[in-house]
């Protein structure tokens, strides 16, 4: 009982600090030097602390000092509940996701299976899909009680597009579903061991729709209608300054860990390292003994499982500076009339291959 | 143990739809309607439906309140508003169709009355999941879901007769 609990804490406190401590703050930067780089600049590299720049990594001390000292400002006219709890809704949902996502298998250590998830639920996949249509409200709720009207129109963009990229969503969720009949994350992940058997082979036009949908859901370029700095100030979150504008971009850049997280599970062999099977890795390590090499293996895992997240992080960073955007028009055309029936027909094909195949 | 959970879930419930009641602007008795419907996936949760609670969390959490919240924010309902008042007839439909509900209710609580609380029913393991709940849909119950369906599908397409004659 107490053992099961003493784990279950490290595992949330792990995931927390992963994702609100390291992943967040460290991204802010690296989206800065990222888009230096691909812009031919230098990017942030002026705070310093007694001389040392640590290559612009001070930048991310001097923001949150920055949003921790800011006028928390309220317009005129603006509903203040509303205004002071969207941010809250929409950071919320953004690290939620993280109760059902595996970042590892199940390993045995001194007598104790331990679980690499926080929450094993066995509508995992759903439970995600679900926290994803929650997110929508923190945005939508934030233009529509700025009593701004460019706040107004970003968050009816908002309301629109996550309606239409839900749809896509959902139905890609399917065909992966079908695939590996389980809904519970850590039986896809576990079903990916063989690497001919990862989710982009057997599901390759899935994995494009919904890897462009979720990024659609998280409103970044090419699909940023909802923020539109050239057209809308900054949409929902024009009339947001100090900390509360701090939770919407905390949520931003949380949610871009959390796509590429599920993307990993369920298209990229999760934990699994190609061509190398978890029983042979427990056989490399066999002369620590069982549990020390079931240690090993988890903590190889884990970073095996970061590091697909962050190469999929670096390729949303990578689309976004090439500063494509769709207008608002293409962006529902694209949604309504070419990604749905794709999902639909990637469904049907799914179906039948599989008909055929047993 | 379950009553602690229990408790507090419905407490703020029932507390979330008075306020969608009494909410004086649309967005927020719109937003504790959500609230309201988490709530009660909660309680689905504490009954071992997941299945359901998170059906309940997407359909209507997640894509119904989504579409009232932009007819809403379309409309751009107010505080110009305020002079809109009831009609005459609908306060007396809505009261005769409040009366009528609390009569269901008071069914409701004369068969739970009855039920004895320290011996609950044994529930097989897989209650409530996906696997149960699409077998019994498309084994035991396959005939009304496939009525819902049509009508479903009736309404889509009466919608998009609607939308398509207002935009010719």
């Amino acid at each position: 009982m107490w053992i099961d609990l003493a784990i279950t804490m490290a595992k949330i406190i792990f995931i927390l600090a992963i994702t609100v401590g390291f992943f967040a703050p460290i991204l802010t930067w690296v989206e800065r030097k990222q888009s230096a780089i691909m812009q031919d600049r230098i990017g942030a590299n002026r705070a310093d602390i007694l001389g040392f720049t640590a290559l612009g990594l001070f930048h991310i001390m001097a923001d949150g000092l920055k949003m921790f000292t800011k006028e928390d400002f309220i317009p005129q006219g603006a509903n203040r509940t509303l205004h002071t709890l969207s941010p809250i809704i929409a950071l919320i949902p953004a690290i939620l996701t993280f109760a059902v996502v595996p970042f590892g298998g199940k390993y045995t250590l001194w007598g104790t299976e331990v679980n690499l998830v926080i929450s094993d639920l066995n509508v995992g996949l759903l439970f995600v899909f679900a926290i994803a249509s929650l997110a929508t409200y923190g945005y939508v709720v934030a233009g529509w009680s700025s009593n701004n009207n460019w706040s107004l129109l970003g968050s009816m963009r908002t309301a629109s597009q996550m309606i239409s990229y839900e749809v896509t969503m959902g139905l890609t969720i399917i065909g992966v579903l079908m695939v590996y009949g389980s809904m519970q994350l850590t039986n896809i992940g576990a079903a990916q061991e063989d690497f001919w058997r990862w989710g982009f082979f057997l599901q390759p036009v899935g994995f494009f729709m919904f890897f462009a949908a979720s990024i659609a859901e998280n409103k970044r370029i090419p699909f940023d209608a909802p923020e539109a700095e050239s057209e809308l100030v900054a949409g929902y979150f024009t009339e947001y300054s100090g900390l509360k504008f701090g939770m919407f971009f905390m949520a931003e850049f949380i949610e871009m860990v959390t796509i590429g997280a599920i993307v990993t599970i369920l298209f990229f062999g999760a934990w699994h390292i190609p061509f190398l099977t978890t029983a042979t890795l427990l056989s490399m390590f066999d002369f620590l003994g069982d549990s020390g090499a079931n240690l090993i293996v988890m903590l190889i895992h884990v970073g095996v499982f970061f590091g697909k997240v962050t190469l999929l992080i670096f390729v949303q960073m990578v689309i976004r500076w090439t500063l494509p955007r769709f207008r608002y028009d293409q962006i529902m055309k694209l949604g309504w009339k070419i990604l749905l029936p794709l999902s639909l027909a990637n469904v049907v094909v799914t179906g039948i291959v599989i008909l055929a195949l047993n | 143990m379950e009553l602690l959970i229990f408790y507090p879930l419905a407490l703020v419930s029932v507390i979330l739809a008075f306020l969608v009641v009494f909410n004086k602007n649309a967005i927020g008795s719109a937003v504790c309607l959500i609230g309201m419907m988490l709530g009660l996936a909660g309680v689905f949760v504490l009954m071992q439906a997941h299945f359901l609670a998170i059906l309940q969390v997407i359909v209507y959490a997640g894509a119904i309140m989504v579409l009232f919240m932009f007819v809403i924010m379309l409309l751009n309902l107010k505080d110009d508003d305020k002079g809109w008042k009831m009609r005459e007839r609908n306060v007396w439909l809505t009261s005769g169709t409040g009366v009528l509900m609390i009569g269901v209710l008071y069914k409701f609580m004369d068969t739970t009355a009855e039920a004895e609380f320290n011996s609950p029913a044994t529930v097989p393991d897989n209650f409530g999941t996906a696997e149960l709940v699409g077998t019994s849909l498309f084994t035991d119950f396959v005939l009304p879901f496939e009525v819902a369906s049509i009508l479903l599908l009736a309404a889509m397409v009466g919608a998009v007769v609607l939308a398509k004659s207002k935009v010719d």
